[in-house]
């Protein structure tokens, strides 16, 4: 792996909207007090012009890079993100944030209410795109940036980019846009439908007051997380790392956990259950299920008139959102005239490929922000 | 100031009005694109190659990876006011079909392509051999060239498509203006540069 990792970080948690200055949301809502949990790695410059936001994807944290004390396993994105690394931390100011609606210490559903003393639950409301983005400025404000180098994200996190770039151009530099969609299609909410199902159905679930009922739907947020876990993978993926090995080296038939993959999604599944929240990722799937930001023809308006320099990166074996779906932010936005690159990288790995080190996919960041490090200079 | 390029592309620039809207068809490292972007020109540039894609993210142009005979459909119609095709025809596997796209895309374009009909060609064809050169440099097995054209071939191919030639600049083999002109081009050039307009009805 090229670079280092940045050894020890810690997240911190700031208040970006309170009762006097409380966060719009897009639906007309608004929500105080709203804290935020981020990272930051490396220095801001003076003049404050080398900062670079991260935007973590569904069930991503601000602990994108480096190791929180204890831990042996980094943050999740640390293989692109440090000194010597695509985004460069020696060069670069970094900062990561929990989206809102998460449940990484950022406000959501299952942050107190102030007016009742108890988890919002489902009062909490319902959340948009431009929702995590406005969140994501009153950070930088905190931080006092005013515009950002880059600002980078896949897959949910991209669409957070975009968001951002189409609303705020004049806040950053460039958007670096991984295996991400402006369109969910019919498969995609179909997964997204199902995995919320199943933590609703959950006799568990208690209408989403389980936090004060002392229930909780884990069932169905471990068949949630198995479910969406099959579409972050390519079949290729799956056949290389398991085939059809049997768990116990040999096969037993029974309706229990007897091939590898089964014991792998079981692992998974239980996994999630200690660092998600079943109401954050209602809150966080339907997001993503309404964002068309396309359907409005005004939209690209503000960066037509105000170009931010994309990359939009797209993985041939992804068919969660699949290459065609970067396409089609690529021809609104070349077609829009805005200055926009584009690269396919061939990778056996799936939707998660955008988490993983590849080379042709590290070096194409690399080479994208080398020269905006450059242009800066 | 443009020694750093092939000569070529510095008389490709020159064809090119400043301020216009330049797609690259096959861009290469970019340095089209980063010539014309010296004159205030913008565009985009194509490319499959791997290491291409990173030279011109590396140099600021904009580059997209798709293919050019099946992927053309993704630009809009007349979104460019030039699309370039620099010594890439012979490569794609449907000429016409590219270039049709191509007269959809912009008004005009620039075509260039290398001449099989170069009497160095003609003399090794003669001595029974292929033709090799400094613009066809490939062994037969191992060419990303899947097509061999005259001058006096390409035209036909223009007009049948409605585009109308407005300049043919014969190159030499370094790729400067030959000192011939036309005279004698399909003989003595070694390539040759097309200037067209797409004629709309």
């Amino acid at each position: 792996m090229s670079g280092e990792s940045l050894g020890i970080v810690e997240t911190r948690i700031v208040t970006v909207f309170d009762r006097d200055d409380p966060l719009r949301m897009r639906s007309g809502a608004t929500l105080a007090p709203v804290e935020v949990a981020y990272e930051t790695y490396g220095e801001l410059n003076s003049d404050a012009t080398n900062a670079v936001y991260i935007c973590h994807a569904l069930t991503g944290d601000a602990h994108a890079a480096g190791f929180h004390e204890g831990d042996t396993r980094p943050g999740w994105w640390d293989n692109m993100i440090g000194p010597g690394r695509p985004i460069d931390t020696d060069r670069w100011f970094v900062v990561a944030s929990n989206i809102l609606g998460g449940c990484r210490g950022t406000t959501g559903p299952s942050s107190l209410n102030p007016a009742t003393g108890e988890p919002y639950a489902l009062d909490f409301p319902l959340l948009d795109m431009a929702d995590f983005v406005e969140v994501h400025r009153a950070l930088a404000r905190r931080l006092g940036i005013r515009s950002f180098a880059a600002v980078v994200g896949g897959s949910l996190g991209g669409m957070q980019v975009l968001q951002w770039a189409l609303s705020h151009p004049a806040e950053m530099g460039r958007a670096l846009i991984f295996a991400a969609s402006s369109r969910l299609t019919a498969q995609n909410i179909a997964f997204s439908a199902v995995g919320r199902q199943a933590i609703m159905r959950d006799s568990g679930f208690s209408e989403g007051k389980f936090l004060t009922r002392g229930t909780s739907p884990s069932k169905g947020l471990s068949v949630a997380r198995m479910m969406a876990h099959i579409t972050y993978l390519s079949e290729e993926a799956f056949q290389e790392k398991f085939g059809r090995s049997a768990q116990g080296g040999e096969l037993s038939p029974n309706f229990g956990i007897d091939f590898a993959v089964e014991s792998y999604l079981e692992h998974q599944g239980q996994r999630f259950l200690s660092r998600f929240d079943p109401l954050s990722y209602l809150y966080l799937t339907r997001v993503m299920d309404y964002f068309d930001p396309f359907a409005d023809p005004h939209v690209i308006d503000a960066l037509a008139a105000d170009p931010v320099r994309f990359l939009v990166v797209s993985f041939d074996t992804d068919w969660r959102f699949s290459t065609e779906h970067s396409r089609r932010i690529v021809r609104h936005l070349e077609g829009s005239r805005v200055p926009t690159s584009f690269r396919e990288i061939h990778s056996p790995w799936g939707h998660d490929s955008f988490l993983l080190e590849i080379d042709d996919y590290h070096a194409t960041v690399r080479a994208f922000l080398d020269r905006a490090a450059e242009e800066l200079a | 100031m443009t020694e750093r390029f092939r000569a070529d592309l510095a008389i490709i620039a020159d064809l090119i009005p400043e301020g216009s809207r330049v797609l690259d068809l096959g861009c290469g490292n970019g340095d089209l694109l980063r010539l014309l972007s010296e004159k205030g020109c913008t565009g985009t540039g194509v490319d499959v190659d791997p290491s291409n894609v990173l030279a011109c993210l590396r140099h600021g142009v904009n580059v997209i990876d798709l293919d050019l005979d099946t992927q053309l459909g993704e630009f809009g119609d007349d979104s460019y006011d030039f699309v370039v095709l620099s010594r890439t025809l012979q490569t794609v596997y449907k000429p016409r079909r590219v270039l049709s796209e191509m007269g959809r895309i912009a008004v005009h374009s620039l075509v260039s392509m290398p001449n099989f009909a170069h009497w160095r060609n003609r003399l090794r064809l003669l001595r029974g051999r292929m033709p090799m050169s400094k613009d066809l440099p490939f062994e037969w097995y191992d060419t990303p060239n899947l097509h061999h054209s005259s001058i006096p071939d390409l035209e036909p191919l223009f007009a049948s498509l409605d585009m109308v030639i407005d300049r043919r600049i014969p190159l030499d083999a370094d790729g400067h203006r030959h000192r011939a002109g036309n005279i004698g081009a399909n003989l003595l050039a070694s390539s040759v540069l097309f200037m067209l307009h797409a004629a709309r009805p």
